[in-house]
């Protein structure tokens, strides 16, 4: 059996699914940046195989490169706000930084 | 000698004006402004006066105006007129002012308010002196104003006193009635002629725009002015109630200033007064110079009997007028304003020095007081009409003028026997006064001990008044200069005009020979009788006045004219003013207070539809943008991961709508 795109579009909606779950269901500010990786790495996917199977140049691979680069940016910016998050807080639980309830 | 004449018109209201605001401050209290004002333009007016003596010209004549009110279709002038007329009463008017402000110096020297009485005295003079300057009926009515204001001001000057005050108001509101009816003259003047100017007045009713019953009813309307203004029956009542103002003050009023101004203006407009109206002025005159003299007879306050001697004379002028004698009557004006001043300061100097006005009071002052005595009986002689002094020349020319209208017109005969009467009275009257006051014992010995001759800033003036009492100085020039104006002069050629009189040589030749040696035996039976029962004691004057009850307590009363106007027009006047008040109270305030009460209910009715349903509607509208913002707000809640799964929800329904 030959891999071919069907199966990394399902491993990326995995991924995807995954992601989205822990950034909903998680209540660790930590484990939610965790889970936007894994969003982001799914969107990768779908980019390394769209660029290989439709489109053939190196487009997409490129894209994912970008795509990595500015998650380490937002990955060190995030965990800024939660070291400050921490800090007013004395604790990393999203559920408690509501302040901009209605 | 237009320059002379404005300096002499605003000299005495800058004097009023400086008075008024820093008389307090000013050394002497400021008399010397108003004096010194007085003086300066005394000494302005005498080359006026020669001038015109030396023009000797009937027709001499200077005029000025500036156009005032400009509404295209009226113009209105105010302009400066001086005639022979004008000349001889601007030296009149100054003259006894200034003698009067000296006198009053030091008549007043201890008053409180002595400074506003002279910035008074100086209002009094400038309104006379432009009473007389003025050109223009419009002109001489606001100063006619302006001499019924002043002589307010002056006769209730000391407005303490309860009587004061009421008779500057009775004064006033005399003068007002006459003055109501001198304007409704004036304005039917106006309304015919459209113009204020006096020769331009006089010209448009030569040249027939005004005339028969309209003119001689504007000629009996402007004279009603006069009457109130100088005293004539039957608005006379106010001049002997003025007495409460100070002597100085009675002497200007009664001289030269304000009683004067009624016959000036007679004289001044004489040409505007038909055949009926002058017929009017005569019988005015007559009843007033006869019921005055009737009333001096009696009266025991010596201001009073001066009081009542002016009315008289100012009757005779108003006969001499009225019966034609233009001259004559000026000429009384004229000599009578000197002879009275004469007479009032020399009244006010005897008050001075024994605190009374109480001819019983007096008596045996002649060798107390000779300077006044002599000056005092000066006058006397020249009010009752003795030769050679003035009074005699000018009572006499009305008395000729009277006669001659009565030859000419015998059913008018009664005005000569009537004035002739009262000429008599005079010199019974006055010499009356005479007696009583200086001659005999005296009645009350403290007082007379307390007595003693007047300074001689009060003499002096007397000096001065009874050397223009004697009559020769007059006679003659005043004459020529004085003569009768007539219509006919004014005309454009060829229209005729009618002669009201005169023109009569013979019988004016006549009748001046009868009069003359009339008026000099009446006067001299009336000094006799005086003599008789005041001096030699022969005749009683009591067991008379007991024998003449009736008519004594009706002399004695003044004809009960204050009584008859206290129970018909003022009663009257009250009764419809407590009714007006009435009216005004019950129904005027009534319907406003409705309107106000409704007003306020409406207001309340409004002001609670604004609260309940206009704010109402407001705070609805926000209380459901409330409602509903209190419900959205659950959904913020401040929470990501919240948000995430609502975008997420919102994708997923998304995307099934796009399916179906």
């Amino acid at each position: 059996m030959t891999v071919g795109l069907e199966h990394y579009l399902v491993l990326s909606a995995a991924l995807f699914s995954l992601g989205l779950l822990a950034v909903i269901t998680k209540k660790n500010a930590v484990t939610v940046l965790m889970g936007i990786e894994l969003i982001l790495n799914a969107a990768n996917i779908n980019f390394v195989a769209f660029a290989r199977f439709i489109d053939t140049d190196l487009d997409g691979q490129i894209f994912a490169i970008f795509v990595i680069v500015t998650a380490a940016a937002s990955a060190a910016v995030a965990l800024a706000i939660v070291l400050n998050l921490y800090e007013r807080l004395h604790s990393i639980n999203l559920e408690e930084a509501d302040s901009l309830a209605g | 000698m237009i320059t002379n004449a404005i300096l002499i018109l605003l000299l005495p209201l800058l004097a009023f004006t400086i008075q008024i605001f820093i008389g307090k401050r000013l050394p002497r209290k400021g008399d010397w402004v108003s004096t010194g004002a007085m003086f300066l333009a005394f000494f302005l007016a005498v080359p006026i006066l020669i001038q015109a003596l030396s023009s000797y010209d009937p027709n001499f004549k200077i005029t000025q105006s500036w156009e005032w009110i400009n509404f295209g279709a009226v113009n209105v002038t105010f302009g400066i007129h001086i005639d022979n007329l004008t000349a001889i009463m601007l030296i009149v008017v100054t003259l006894i002012s200034s003698l009067i402000h000296l006198y009053s110096i030091g008549y007043m020297h201890d008053d409180p308010r002595y400074n506003r009485y002279f910035a008074y005295l100086s209002i009094f003079s400038f309104s006379m002196l432009g009473l007389i300057l003025v050109d223009g009926f419009f002109g001489i009515y606001i100063f006619w104003e302006l001499v019924g204001l002043s002589s307010y001001l002056l006769i209730g000057f000391w407005f303490e006193k309860n009587s004061a005050a009421n008779a500057a108001k009775k004064a006033f509101i005399t003068n007002r009635i006459g003055d109501v009816a001198m304007f409704a003259g004036i304005l039917i003047i106006f309304t015919t002629l459209g113009v204020f100017n006096f020769e331009e007045v006089f010209r448009g009713i030569a040249d027939g725009q005004l005339s028969g019953g309209l003119l001689t009813a504007a000629g009996i309307l402007i004279f009603m002015g006069a009457v109130g203004k100088s005293a004539q029956f039957p608005l006379h009542v106010w001049l002997p109630d003025a007495m409460e103002g100070p002597t100085p003050v009675s002497a200007l009023i009664h001289a030269a200033t304000m009683v004067a101004a009624g016959v000036y203006m007679v004289g001044r407009t004489f040409v505007i007064y038909t055949a009926d109206a002058l017929l009017v002025i005569a019988y005015i005159g007559t009843i007033t110079a006869f019921m005055a003299a009737t009333i001096a007879l009696v009266q025991k306050d010596i201001k009073r009997v001066l009081a009542y001697s002016t009315v008289s004379q100012l009757g005779f002028m108003m006969v001499g007028l009225g019966t034609g004698g233009y001259t004559a009557g000026l000429f009384h004006l004229i000599t009578h304003a000197f002879f009275k001043a004469l007479l009032f300061l020399g009244s006010g100097s005897v008050i001075h020095a024994v605190h009374s006005q109480e001819m019983d009071d007096m008596g045996g002052l002649r060798k107390k007081m000779p300077i006044t005595f002599w000056t005092f009986l000066i006058g006397t002689l020249a009010i009752s009409g003795v030769p050679p002094f003035s009074g005699f020349w000018s009572k006499d020319a009305i008395l000729a003028s009277a006669l001659e209208f009565g030859m000419v017109n015998p059913t008018h005969m009664v005005i000569f026997v009537v004035t002739l009467l009262a000429a008599g009275m005079t010199g019974f009257y006055m010499l009356r006064a005479v007696y009583l006051t200086f001659g005999g014992e005296p009645r009350d010995k403290k007082k007379f001990d307390h007595a003693h001759e007047s300074p001689l800033v009060m003499t002096i003036p007397l000096c001065v008044l009874a050397l223009f009492a004697v009559g020769t100085i007059w006679w003659g020039w005043l004459e020529h200069l004085l003569t009768k104006p007539e219509l006919s002069s004014y005309a454009s050629s060829g229209v005729q005009v009618l002669e009201a009189g005169g023109g009569h040589p013979d019988v004016a030749h006549t009748a001046h020979k009868i009069a003359m040696f009339s008026s000099i035996a009446i006067a001299g039976l009336g000094i006799l009788l005086s003599t008789l029962v005041y001096h030699w004691k022969k005749i009683s004057a009591e067991a008379w006045g007991r024998r003449l009850k009736p008519i004594y307590t009706l002399f004695w009363n003044k004809y009960y004219f204050d009584e008859l106007y206290g129970a018909t027009v003022i009663a009257g006047t009250l009764f419809i003013s407590k009714i007006s008040s009435l009216f005004d109270m019950k129904v005027i305030d009534g319907f406003v207070n409705a309107v106000a009460r409704i007003t306020t209910r409406f207001a309340f009715g409004n002001g609670r539809f604004d609260i309940k349903i206009i704010d109402g509607m407001v705070n609805l509208v926000a209380r459901v943008i409330g409602f509903f913002g209190a419900q959205l707000r659950t959904i913020q809640t401040g929470r990501v991961q919240n948000y995430i799964l609502m975008a997420l929800a919102a994708v997923v329904i998304l995307f099934i709508i796009q399916q179906f």
